[in-house]
């Protein structure tokens, strides 16, 4: 899931202070899971923003349902159409994605974004979440016990723990995992410390975010769409 | 004519061979250079450059090496992965060979958050292992990375590091056997003060053959005071100080101005003749870092002296 944080209530105060018409778009999905953007907190900026500017002329409104996703356009047009007027400013409490999809579907309405999207990560407690995935396109990890060295190693080395591993922590902070331990402890759980002798080569970062942006077409479902 | 790299020819004739560091300065201040060279000049067969160790921003590794070579000392360059990626690398080592450096020492790089740029984006385009089978490449094959030939000569005495002392333990020896595969031809340690757990290291090496097919230089750095030993033991990762030289630098204190110097210049010396003995142990790698005063006594007690004219 990607893994996002509220922005603070001060910065979000600070974008929406000269607006009349205010709304607070929701996200139903991974914002929602975070407990940091979905019905509840759309709701609950809400009730800040009125607190605050309570002496104003101001207009608030919050929508999501638990079935909004802002990264598909459809949801996003599905709100615009329930605006009886457009909005001065939107606020997008969905991840990166989901501002800029609200942001082409109102055009002309500045939008906002209320939370920072951090990392691509797991669930691992409530409320405790952690990085697993850099997204670089070409996963390798069927050779590193199922963990992933280019997103948990703070160097996002290939080849073993560099000579700071110390204690099963990684040297820039002692509350970080080293990665390479905890490759090393599965592998050798799996019986196959062996692979720890391969040298795994130089990797092609044009999958990553280094071959420029990249894009998607899954050209069956594209036709199907046309057929329709 | 290219000369051969005299670190090299030491280690080739099978002499016990010394080295070095050399910080450079903070800045374009090359005095510091000049001066820290004169101390050393004579000493050792060869001098680690550091390239922004520890992150902190200095004068680069390259122009340092090069200013050594001009004064007659042969320089060990060493490259980071944190702060180039490949083409950079590489470009570089043109830069570094086409100025007379001959050796080069290859490794990851410390934390960018350790140095003062912390706020800054790091590189890792490929790690210390992938950089030594590149640059072994290049200069087995007079190939670029990419396969594209190299215009010119191109040749590098290819060394890594290694830290016996970091975590997995049983894994630190396997990574030595990798960098060896990768093509590293000489080996630099991290600082050893557990001798014997450094004695048990050097046996996994022995019966794996791996001191066969490589040099290895041990790390030495001489404790200046007991405030500095308690702190790399507990700040420094895979740094290991037993208790009991821990004490030695305690007692050391408390008899006085200038005797936990003495103690800690005596310790590194005793430890350098025990090393000698380790089979396996080609050279010694003085870290004697913002000390390199020091370098000649502790070459000097360490009966280390006269350095081959090869
Ligand atoms: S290897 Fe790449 S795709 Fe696989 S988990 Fe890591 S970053 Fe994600
Ligand atoms: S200590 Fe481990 S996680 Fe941290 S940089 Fe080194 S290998 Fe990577």
């Amino acid at each position: 899931m990607i893994v996002v944080k509220r922005k603070p209530i001060k910065e979000i105060l600070e974008f929406v202070k000269n607006s009349k018409n205010i709304l607070i778009a929701g996200c139903g999905t991974c914002a929602a899971v975070c407990l940091e953007g979905g019905e509840k907190e759309a709701a609950e900026i809400k009730g800040l923003l009125n607190l605050h500017f309570k002496n104003e002329d101001k207009n608030i409104s919050a929508l999501c349902d638990s079935a909004v996703r802002l990264c598909d356009p459809e949801f996003v047009k599905d709100i615009k159409l329930k605006c009886n007027v457009l909005p001065d400013v939107i606020i997008s409490l969905g991840c990166g994605a989901g501002v800029q999809m609200v942001s082409d579907i109102f055009e002309s309405v500045p939008v906002f974004p209320g939370i920072n999207t951090t990392f691509l990560g797991t669930n691992d407690e409530l409320g405790v979440f952690s990085e697993k995935c850099q997204g670089c396109g070409e996963c390798i990890l069927d050779k590193t016990g199922g963990i992933c060295p280019v997103s948990r190693c703070s160097k996002s080395l290939l080849n073993g723990p560099c000579g700071g591993s110390s204690d099963g922590k990684c040297e820039v902070d002692d509350t970080i995992d080293c990665a390479w331990q905890l490759i090393f402890d599965r592998l050798k759980t799996m019986n196959m410390l062996d692979k720890m002798q391969e040298i795994i080569p130089v990797k092609d970062w044009r999958t990553s975010r280094d071959g420029g942006v990249r894009a998607m077409v899954k050209e069956e479902a594209v036709i199907d769409k046309n057929e329709e | 004519m290219h000369q051969e790299s005299n670190l090299k020819k030491v280690l080739d004739s099978g002499k016990f061979a010394v080295t070095c560091e050399l910080g450079p300065p903070k800045g374009t201040d090359l005095d510091v250079v000049k001066e820290k060279a004169s101390l050393i000049k004579g000493y050792v067969d060869a001098v680690n450059v550091t390239d922004n160790q520890t992150a902190i921003v200095r004068l680069s590794s390259i122009a340092t090496s090069h200013i050594l070579h001009d004064l007659g000392i042969d320089p060990i360059m060493q490259m980071v992965c944190r702060d180039r990626n490949r083409i950079a690398m590489q470009s570089d080592l043109f830069g570094a060979y086409s100025l007379g450096i001959k050796n080069l020492l290859c490794l990851s790089g410390d934390h960018q958050t350790f140095g003062n740029h912390p706020e800054s984006k790091n590189v890792f385009d490929i790690d210390s292992i992938q950089q030594l089978s590149m640059i072994n490449k290049m200069k087995n094959e007079k190939k670029a990375y990419c396969g594209e030939e190299i215009e010119g000569d191109f040749d590098m005495f290819l060394g890594g590091a290694s830290n016996p002392f970091g975590d997995p333990y049983e894994f630190r020896v396997i990574r030595l056997a990798k960098k060896i595969n990768a093509g590293a031809k000489f080996i630099q340690t991290q600082c050893i003060y557990d001798m014997d757990k450094f004695e048990d290291f050097m046996k996994m090496v022995r019966d794996m053959g791996l001191h066969k097919k490589t040099y290895i230089l041990a790390g030495v750095l001489p404790l200046k005071s007991f405030g500095m030993a308690k702190y790399m033991k507990n700040n420094v990762a895979g740094v290991q100080i037993p208790d009991e030289l821990l004490n030695r630098m305690k007692t050391a204190k408390a008899a006085g101005k200038g005797m936990s110097a003495k103690e800690g210049i005596k310790i590194c010396v005793e430890q350098i003749k025990r090393l000698r003995n380790i089979e396996g142990v080609h050279g010694v790698h003085v870290m004697a870092i913002e000390w390199e005063k020091k370098v000649p006594q502790i070459v000097e007690e360490a009966g280390l002296l006269p350095r081959p004219e090869l």
